[in-house]
């Protein structure tokens, strides 16, 4: 086939790494990184770049990132971010969180780091669900969800209800960016590279803190097909999560 | 010369930090270190650094584990119950090889305890509070000078080996007031190209302590740091050994309840008995060369502690015939007492 008046249109992000991950099939991990990545690279920072992976299904996301990346304990990736950002301001630091690790085990980083109006990007998975450790209630798994630990699904009364991370954060003064958005269909994933965007272009703009709720999928675990899982999160999660921007300073 | 001046333990350690080139500080309130975070938030500022009150001993160590990991000199301090809280970061900071100063200003415990001095938390210092097969360098300051002095230390052998270095004081040295002469920046300039700044003409940086597969890597880096800990182990052991020459009766303790002792050794000798002092300066590693050479000619060894018996652990460890090693503390806040400490010694000559 002739092909030399082709042009080159789409390729691989330079800020990814050319590398299979270790994501099940029909997780939105992937997704989110090549749109991280991408943010990254048409912005053209993925030399001052920082990664900071969670405790998670992402803790590896620094080998998929071809940028610096910094791993953290459980919950504690708003701090390390916070000792990084303070040293060198003109880096750009990303701290990658699961709800498990932002809003269970990391709560007081999470609120505290949004508090001070940290020169950072969050960006929270929210998939209802620990994925690396089994299939575990999360802090923002469903009522009646059934888990490895809620094997007759999560019961309000018992064990509390989903918490919306993007309305807590939306109590505090200090953040500029507060904006949930999906990647369960095509229109919604351009949206949510729209807000990782927004809240990188912010930090390189020295305004402040940007918050960017993803709801995820995690089919492994909720024992669904892809298009179920997305389909789940449409139905199920939008309802008690809604999409949308909270604040755009 | 230098003037002397008169300075509380936790604000010469507080200035010494600054004249170490240390400009980040991040910590969490609890008595009896007060002191060293209001002396850091009113100096940083002053000197282009960056205090930060942090929302807890958890976020503070990770504060300075994600400030060391870009680089910076950095210090936490806090007391017992505080550093119990640091553990998990010290043992990622040990894993990912990240350089830094914490200070730990003992308090009585368990729990709560109290807010009196005490050396409680020896074992919780030198074996690793946090997880895993990791050690952390440990110095014994006695004095409101080494308060300064072994803080300039720490940061360079901090940087110099990659390692978390303890300064451990107590409750009565760090509120303790001493005339010092501030030291002198030691000069030595560390190149820290592992460091997260951005990955720009270089290959992207990684700090991180996972290893997934276990028979390929995490060993191999459980082994690199063996090697590390036996080289700190062969170079870096320090004490003081005081009238140990001739000893017959030799007293081993650190901090506060060295000075102790050592009022008791200058009582003893001037009753003709001949006591001496080993007086530790490292922790870890422990001084057991030097030990048993200022050991060589005691009949007894009294180890005097604030705690019910921790560091007699690695005496007994580390002297021949340990039959001699005997034992006198205070603990929950209580000081050992000088009399006492003469009592035990004359006792052991009839």
């Amino acid at each position: 086939m002739e092909t030399k008046n082709f042009k080159y249109v789409y390729d691989r992000p330079e800020a990814l790494v050319d590398k299979v991950t270790h994501y099940c099939p029909g997780c939105g991990h992937g997704i989110v990184h090549k749109l991280l990545a991408e943010v990254i690279d048409e912005l053209g920072v993925r030399e001052k770049a920082i990664i900071i992976a969670p405790v998670g299904c992402s803790v590896l996301i620094y080998d998929y990132m071809n940028f610096d990346g910094c791993e953290a304990s459980h919950g504690r990736a708003p701090a390390v971010a916070t000792g990084l950002k303070r040293v060198n301001p003109d880096n750009v630091v990303i701290s990658y969180q699961g709800d498990g690790d932002l809003l269970a085990i990391g709560t007081a980083e999470a609120v505290h780091v949004a508090n001070r109006g940290e020169n950072i990007t969050t960006i929270f998975i929210n998939n209802a669900i620990y994925g690396m450790t089994g299939g575990q209630m999360a802090p923002t798994t469903m009522e009646k969800q059934i888990t490895a630990t809620t094997p007759y699904g999560r019961d309000p009364m018992d064990v509390g209800f989903p918490i919306r991370g993007c309305e807590l954060l939306n109590t505090l003064e200090a953040p500029v960016f507060i904006e949930r958005c999906s990647i369960y269909d095509f229109k919604n994933t351009l949206k949510t590279k729209k807000a990782i965007k927004k809240g990188i272009k912010n930090q390189i703009e020295g305004r402040g803190y940007s918050f960017i709720e993803v709801l995820s999928t995690c089919p492994t675990n909720w024992g669904m097909k892809p298009q179920e899982a997305a389909n789940w999160v449409k139905d199920t999660m939008v309802p008690y999560y809604p999409l949308g921007n909270f604040r755009d300073n | 010369m230098s003037e002397k001046i008169l300075m509380k333990g936790n604000e010469a350690l507080g200035e010494a930090a600054i004249i170490a080139g240390c400009r980040f500080y991040f910590g969490y309130p609890i008595t009896p270190q007060n002191e060293v975070p209001a002396y850091m938030s009113r100096r940083l500022p002053r000197v282009g650094g960056t205090f930060l009150q942090a929302e807890s001993e958890l976020a503070a160590i990770n504060m300075v584990y994600g400030a060391s990991a870009a680089g910076a000199r950095v210090m936490t301090s806090s007391s017992s119950p505080g550093i119990s809280l640091k553990q998990e970061g010290l043992s990622y900071i040990a894993g990912a090889e990240l350089p830094c100063v914490v200070v730990n200003i003992m308090r009585g415990g368990p729990g709560l305890g109290n807010i009196a001095g005490s050396q409680g938390d020896y074992f919780q210092s030198t074996r690793g509070g946090g997880n895993g097969d990791y050690r952390q360098l440990v110095l014994t300051p006695a004095t409101v000078q080494e308060m300064a002095d072994l803080t300039l230390l720490a940061f360079d052998l901090a940087d110099e080996y990659r390692i978390a270095v303890l300064i451990l004081g107590d409750g009565y040295l760090g509120q303790i007031s001493e005339a010092l002469t501030l030291p002198k920046p030691t000069g030595k300039v560390f190149e820290k190209p592992w460091a997260l700044t951005g990955a720009k003409g270089r290959k992207p940086n990684k700090v991180a302590s996972l290893r997934l597969v276990p028979e390929t890597s995490l060993e191999e880096l459980n082994l690199v740091l063996n090697e590390k800990y036996k080289k700190i182990s062969a170079k870096e052991c320090r004490s003081e050994s005081y009238l140990t020459e001739d000893a017959e009766y030799l007293l081993v303790a650190y901090g506060t309840s060295s000075r102790i002792c050592r009022e008791a050794v200058n009582e003893l000798r001037e009753e003709g008995i001949k006591a001496g002092l080993f007086r530790l300066i490292t922790a870890w590693p422990f001084p057991a060369e030097a030990l048993q050479i200022a050991s060589a000619k005691a009949k007894k060894i009294l180890t005097v502690e604030m705690s019910l018996g921790q560091m007699i652990e690695d005496v007994k460890l580390s002297v021949k015939d340990p039959e001699r090693v005997d034992f006198y503390g205070r603990s929950g806040g209580m000081l050992p007492e000088t009399d006492e400490i003469k009592r035990r010694i004359k006792a052991y000559g009839n």
